[in-house]
């Protein structure tokens, strides 16, 4: 409820400054006149195009991140020697800022969708892979060592001891790169023009459509906020089932 | 020994298989690691350095710091009333899930284009990891530490500063930490929009007119400039919050 | 001298069955009882007799539903300086990341002491609980036993004219415990402090109190007090092997039993 108010009362106050003058209205409208201009944009083809083709980018580049992500999270972190040697190399590639590849993705892939793959596949991967040695580095000893004692092989062992317990925090990686994902869509949008969310932002600002960047604006943060309740809800549900299922087996 | 080998093993690995496999590459966007080593040397002299670096490197640090300073102290307000904090969570949501470089063209109508406009729009992209991360530490606070400091009359600023932002302290590094990497992006893609200086608009420079191993150069000296001050970050984390790490694995032996 | 008369606390908390709105649950329902001025009194209760909550109302940070609590001659609304609490969950009273005597010395700091006193004063704690040699040690470094310690020099240097424990050794071994009750005997003795003491222990109660105050199952009522005519001087092997000892113990031992009956029986309120 008091959510609500407060929602209400940031509606009204983007209303107000322009109206009573405190801000000029070139650079931020009321909001009645980005309601407006949010009203125009949805009933075109254009935007959905535009919302399918962030979504498309966002999707495949989480999908693939995913993948890899626990992929090579579950087999660096299954062979120890692996994990020691890798260490260094992950630490180091992981701050590497995903948008120092904008040039290159410009040069590779010009304005296609490859762009945003590359981008959003880049900085989601590491969330999952990071997560992933997370849990991996949580697997109880004891868990593993009786595994070892009743002579389990290396898949066993993974699939007995290793990924249920890394399970939970492969969710968390995975809500962790979908809004990262989300934030590389729309950026690679933006800065390259790629097709997208970010391309009719970046279209609305160099035409003067002050309203409709604001509209387009205020629809990329709904879609974060959507996909983080998504991702919530999904990881809650994923774990809820995980704990059941792992409650009924006996220990 | 061992312990050296297998830091530095895979990184020489990695580095020299690229070196070799590059070597003789005629592949115009690929050119060989020894000409990019090359370009590294001559394109980043001390006077690039100071040109385009250290501009960059100042409005990412203020920037940074701005919203750290602002973030933490708004967290702390939010956090420890419960009125407010239901009153303005969803729109906190709402700020923090807008991808933060779309914010770039609106700052530019208020900013313009100059260094103030960068700054803005790194405390801008920064502020909502520092900020959230605060609200849950400061709600997260153990209610016996709250008891034993009001038992002992320890009340007003001091309650804030001796036992509420040291117990939030480890949730509050966690967004600093996050808010890091988000002001790194937000300054190359600020400078990429509008700038006549700074790393984000060289390398573009070089994209632009192909110069293709300086662009190179730039992209390895972005990935360096990333990995110090994550670094950095951890020095500092790791000696701030040492208790911490001493508490955790103190409690973790046991 | 801490007075408590006709403490009530009825606690609301919205009702979970939907429409039944708040729901009343009466913790406290009408205690008195008073600990004389450099007196050492025992509360025992079974589990969840609102030990807690009663020691929660008397030290201001709890504001009670009815009857009033005074230390000193003066009404207790609000944490006051003449006292001091110990809490049981000793690893999270103590701040995680200030050293020991950080920790002892924050208190002080805010009563605005002066750093000579101040120093001093928490250098003869930390001596007193003997544990001087350890101030720039983070709690957590220490054993369970030597944190509660810590909290305990925390207390001391406050000089309060009161110090409460809530069942401050219930998280530590049996050897430490004893240690720990003859360590409390001594300060109480040395200092000439009012101590309230709150356990679930009886033969602690006994072996630490002059007096021993007995509470009911919740809703809680005093269920009894008695005397406890020990020597002052007492240890750990011949006061409890004392027939006193065993004699006091038993007769705490049934009032404590007939309280849970009371309360598993819904008995009529007794007389």
């Amino acid at each position: 409820m008091r959510g609500l108010a407060g929602l209400a009362g940031l509606l009204l106050i983007v209303e107000a400054l322009p109206r009573f003058g405190l801000v000029n209205d070139g650079y931020l409208p009321p909001t009645s006149r980005i309601a407006a201009a949010l009203g125009d944009e949805v009933v075109t083809a254009e935007f959905w195009q535009a919302v399918g083709d962030t979504l498309t980018g966002w999707a495949i580049g989480l999908a693939i991140a995913v993948a890899a992500g626990v992929v090579v999270g579950i087999v660096i972190g299954a062979v120890p020697v692996l994990r020691a040697a890798t260490a260094s190399t992950v630490e180091f590639l992981r701050p590497i800022p995903s948008v120092a590849l904008i040039p290159l993705a410009v040069l590779l892939y010009g304005t296609d969708l490859g762009s945003t793959l590359l981008l959003v596949v880049y900085a989601a991967f590491w969330q999952v892979l990071v997560q992933v040695l997370y849990g991996v580095a949580d697997v109880d000893p004891i868990a593993e060592e009786t595994a070892r004692s009743f002579r389990f092989g290396p898949w066993a062992r993974i699939r007995n001891v290793l990924w249920p317990t890394a399970l939970p925090y492969v969710f968390t990686g995975v809500r962790l790169a979908a809004s990262v994902a989300l934030v590389l869509a729309v950026t690679a949008e933006l800065v390259i023009g790629a097709p997208g969310l970010g391309k009719m932002i970046a279209v609305a600002q160099t035409s003067g459509a002050v309203p409709d960047m604001y509209a387009l604006i205020a629809v990329t943060g709904l879609l974060g906020v959507a996909i983080n309740l998504a991702a919530r809800v999904f990881e809650r549900r994923s774990l809820a089932w995980h704990q059941s299922v792992r409650g009924e087996v006996p220990a | 020994m061992k312990r050296l080998a297998y830091v530095l093993g895979l990184p020489v690995v990695l580095f020299a298989a690229w070196f070799v496999i590059s070597a003789g590459s005629e592949n115009f966007y690929a050119p060989p690691l020894s000409r990019i080593l090359e370009s590294f040397g001559r394109t980043w002299t001390l006077d690039r350095l100071q040109a385009d670096v250290l501009p960059s490197l100042w409005r990412l640090i203020a920037g940074y710091v701005l919203a750290s300073v602002i973030g933490v102290a708004l967290g702390v307000a939010i956090g420890l009333s419960r009125g407010l904090r239901a009153t303005v969570e969803p729109v906190l949501e709402f700020f923090r899930a807008i991808p933060p470089p779309v914010l770039v063209p609106v700052i530019m109508l208020f900013a313009g284009i100059g260094d103030g406009m960068k700054i803005i729009v790194i405390v801008f992209g920064c502020v909502w990891p520092v900020l959230l991360n605060t609200v849950e530490g400061v709600r997260a606070v153990d209610s016996v530490q709250l008891d034993t400091a009001r038992a002992y009359g320890i009340g007003g600023p001091a309650r804030i500063r001796q036992v509420v932002l040291p117990a939030a302290s480890p949730q509050i590094a966690a967004g600093l930490r996050q808010a890091l990497s988000i002001a790194i992006i937000l300054m190359v893609i600020s400078e990429m929009f509008a700038a006549s200086n700074g790393l984000g608009f060289t390398i573009v420079q070089f994209q632009r007119s192909f110069a293709i191993p300086e662009m190179w150069s730039g992209i390895i000296l972005l990935g360096l400039l990333g990995f110090a001050l994550s670094l950095l970050f951890r020095l500092a984390e790791g000696w701030v919050l040492r208790w911490y790490h001493g508490l955790r694995s103190v409690t973790k032996g046991r | 001298m801490l007075e408590v008369q006709g403490l009530r606390k009825v606690y609301k908390s919205a009702g979970r069955s939907g429409r039944s709105g708040q729901r009343e649950v009466e913790a406290l329902r009408d205690l008195t009882f008073t600990v004389d001025t450099g007196e050492l009194v025992c509360l025992v209760g079974p589990s969840g007799c609102g030990k807690t909550t009663l020691l929660r109302c008397i030290a201001g940070l709890l504001e009670p539903s009815g009857g009033k609590v005074s230390l000193d001659g003066r009404e207790v609304n609000g944490p006051s300086p003449g006292l001091a609490m110990v809490f049981q969950e000793y690893g999270r009273s103590l701040f995680p990341w200030m050293s020991v005597r950080d920790n002892v010395e924050l208190p002080l700091r805010q009563k605005k002491l002066p750093r000579e006193r101040r120093v001093e004063l928490v250098e003869q704690a930390l001596e007193a609980v003997g544990l001087a040699g350890t101030e720039s040690a983070f709690p957590w470094q220490l054993s369970g036993g030597m944190q509660q310690r810590v909290a305990i020099a925390r207390a001391v240097a406050y000089e309060p004219s009161t110090l409460l424990m809530d069942e401050p050794f219930a998280a530590v071994d049996a050897q430490t415990r004893a240690d720990l009750e003859d360590l409390v005997r001594a300060l109480w003795q040395r200092l000439g402090v009012t101590v309230l003491f709150i356990t679930h222990d009886i033969d602690e109660a006994v072996y630490l109190g002059q007096r021993v105050v007995m509470l009911s199952s919740s809703p809680t009522v005093v269920q009894d007090e008695v005397t406890v005519d020990l020597p002052a001087d007492r240890d750990q092997l011949h006061t409890r092997a004392d027939p006193r000892f065993t004699a006091l113990r038993t007769h705490v031992y049934e009032q404590i039993q007939a309280a849970k009956l009371g309360a598993v029986s819904q008995a009529a309120p007794r007389s």
